[in-house]
């Protein structure tokens, strides 16, 4: 492992002490920034949401790199569990961007939706007589 | 011919030869992190769907409205129960980690005794996660097809409340949540008399005074609700099941024959710490934001 059974024993003392702190500062942030701990305090929701993100991607690394040893295993396992979990970056933006775009179009789809379409029909007399006299 | 093979065989040292394990890890070991990887995916996959469809809604009822109740009766405590409930499983995490730590000590008293914290605390969050869907089955009768939970999109007075002490002429605030009760016996959408900013009774383009219906909330909240946590409880509970089977292997002295650490203990620690580790992102998005 690299390391001694009682500096081990410390890091993961020290690891579920930060995670801890973590936690709890993310809810009163949360608490805070929705205006119940200071009466009419409010933090805008855009900034509210990407420390939440921040702190959570903290407690992730925590968690993966010194709870599951991540951190002493030979950097091409890392990389081969990293780098396709990276991959959802760009699924979260495009996905998020999509929700956002169809939010806003909302109306607009309704309307289409419940669009009538008004089709010309063209009696086709002699096809209809062909196939029944054909029965 | 013959040239390329001899030049291979001077090379061969610098070439994997076999037999070693080139990630200096157990098969066991990485499989589990290849399987967690693909579970990784999964809940990312119901965790986009989830951010997509709370984007594209133009509400979305406000957790720490929705997640306020405690055991005991008490009420208007938000996000307290399950800060309680990530502490936990948390708790449960470190001692985890612990007992694989007493594991490569080949010390079996302590694997045990960590493992039996740790399956207590998995067990503590299984009780807690269904008490927290009873709380909002029975008494908020959020389902997968309904959510009472709606928020309120401009001013406006509801004409009765939701028996939380709110009551007719209460005005409501933009883009707070509000819960939705019976009304006349049944279920559904209340009218309530559309008024503006200093609180003036609005009137129609008929001149008669403007009635709107209150929706419910999106009903997507539910099921994404239910199927999320369910499905990261059903994780909770299936890592409650190997745990116990191996703390019993561990306390038979199954394992200290083997010689390696204790391995089996690493890989159920491996995934215990995914469980956590997915929790982390189920907290973000359902109640820190």
């Amino acid at each position: 492992m690299g390391h001694s059974y009682e500096k081990s024993k410390k890091v993961a003392y020290k690891v579920i002490t930060i995670l801890a702190v973590i936690t709890i500062f993310e809810v009163l942030f949360a608490l805070l920034g929705k205006g119940y701990i200071v009466e009419g305090f409010h933090i805008n929701g855009a900034i509210m949401a990407l420390a939440m993100i921040v702190m959570s991607l903290v407690k992730a690394y925590l968690i993966v790199y010194e709870f599951m040893h991540m951190k002493y295993e030979m950097p091409g396992l890392v990389k081969t569990v990293l780098l396709p979990t990276g991959l959802l970056i760009w699924a979260v933006i495009a996905f998020f961007y999509e929700g956002n775009d169809w939010k806003n179009r909302r109306t607009l789809i309704k309307d289409k939706n419940s669009e009538t379409i008004e089709t010309i029909v063209t009696p086709r007399v002699n096809m209809t007589k062909k196939i029944t006299t054909d029965h | 011919m013959a040239d390329t093979v001899a030049h291979h065989s001077e090379t061969d040292e610098q070439l994997w030869s076999g037999g070693k394990q080139p990630f200096k890890i157990s098969y066991g070991k990485l499989m589990m992190w290849y399987f967690l990887l693909s579970d990784a995916f999964t809940f990312a996959g119901f965790l986009i769907a989830y951010g997509t469809l709370r984007m594209s809604s133009p509400t979305w009822p406000v957790p720490d409205f929705v997640f306020s109740a405690f055991p005991g009766g008490i009420h208007h405590k938000p996000l307290l129960f399950v800060t309680v409930m990530t502490f936990i499983l948390l708790a449960s995490s470190f001692t985890m980690v612990r007992a694989v730590q007493e594991g490569h000590q080949e010390n079996k008293n302590g694997v045990v005794f960590w493992m039996v914290l740790t399956i207590i605390g998995g067990m503590a969050f299984l009780g807690s996660q269904a008490w927290e869907w009873t709380t909002l089955i029975k008494g908020e009768h959020v389902s997968v097809t309904q959510n009472p939970f709606s928020a309120h999109t401009e001013y406006g007075t509801y004409l009765e409340g939701d028996g939380h002490d709110i009551k007719a002429g209460d005005t409501f605030v933009p883009g707070d949540s509000y819960l939705i009760h019976k009304h006349d016996g049944h279920w559904g959408n209340l009218p309530y008399q559309v008024t503006d900013a200093e609180g003036n009774k609005v009137n129609g383009d008929d001149g008669k005074p403007l009635i709107k219906q209150q929706a419910f909330g999106p009903k997507a909240f539910g099921a994404l609700f239910f199927f999320i946590t369910g499905f990261h409880g059903f994780h909770v509970l299936s890592g409650v099941i190997f745990l116990i089977i191996i703390c019993v292997n561990a306390a038979t002295g199954l394992y200290v024959e083997r010689r390696n650490g204790y391995e089996m203990v690493e890989k159920i620690g491996l995934y215990w710490h995914f469980v956590d580790l997915v929790w982390v992102f189920v907290f973000l998005v359902f109640y820190l934001i």
